[in-house]
């Protein structure tokens, strides 16, 4: 079930606020954020944000195609593990 | 016969039916448009007038996305997903489950035949 558009995409408040200052002290770095269930906006277009995966900080620079799609799912929560011998699933990345 | 999207239409099947058969038309589009070319959903393929063959080709030509260019379209948006280095976009990668299913057993149709990996045995 998809969110009304009547509210509008859920971003942060707080996630706003560090990318409201970083953008009035002109483009500098990275915005380190918690908060994975922002949705990606326009406005954050050509921002790096460091996306916490529960763990670490994962790098993210958004990019046109990314709007609409969640913090989140940039930032991987899983180790990814397989046996030694499979073949296939080798392909990552 | 009628050919109509790039699609040979069965002979001798209900047009409901007939539809179907081009990629990205199900029953519920096939009424659809049956409806608006004002064409009854019980006829068959070879009784069409050729004049109900144009409109029926008109209607899915206009309005609605079908075979080659809707493949292009599915195909586009996995790319997407996968270049911009989502979630969803890794599982397509990997060729598991994108929408959350369990991978402990099951998935078969995404991950294809068992691979058995010689376990332990006495």
């Amino acid at each position: 079930m998809a969110r009304s558009i009547k509210k509008g995409p859920y971003v942060e408040e707080s996630l706003l606020r560090k990318v409201r200052r970083v953008q009035s002290s002109g483009d500098k770095s990275v915005i380190k954020t918690w908060s994975r269930r922002s949705t990606v906006t326009p406005e954050l277009i050509g921002l790096t944000f460091a996306v916490h995966n529960g763990k670490k900080f994962i790098p993210v620079f958004i990019t046109e195609n990314m709007v609409g799609h969640k913090m989140g799912e940039f930032a991987p929560t899983r180790t990814f593990y397989s046996h030694s011998g499979d073949r296939k699933s080798k392909l990552r990345k | 016969m009628a050919r109509i999207a790039g699609v040979d239409l069965p002979k001798n099947k209900r047009m409901e039916i007939a539809l179907t058969y081009i990629y990205g038309i199900g029953r519920s589009k096939a009424r659809e448009i049956l409806q608006e070319a004002g064409v009854d959903l019980d006829r068959k393929t070879d009784d069409l007038a050729d004049s109900e063959v144009t409109a029926i080709r008109n209607i899915i030509d206009k309005e609605h996305k079908v075979e080659g260019d809707l493949r292009r379209e599915i195909s586009m948006s996995i790319k997407r997903l996968m270049d911009v280095g989502t979630y969803r976009g890794l599982r397509h990668r990997k060729g598991l489950p994108v929408r959350g299913q369990r991978t402990h057993t099951n998935s078969r149709t995404r991950k294809g035949p068992r691979r058995t990996i010689a376990g332990k045995r006495k």
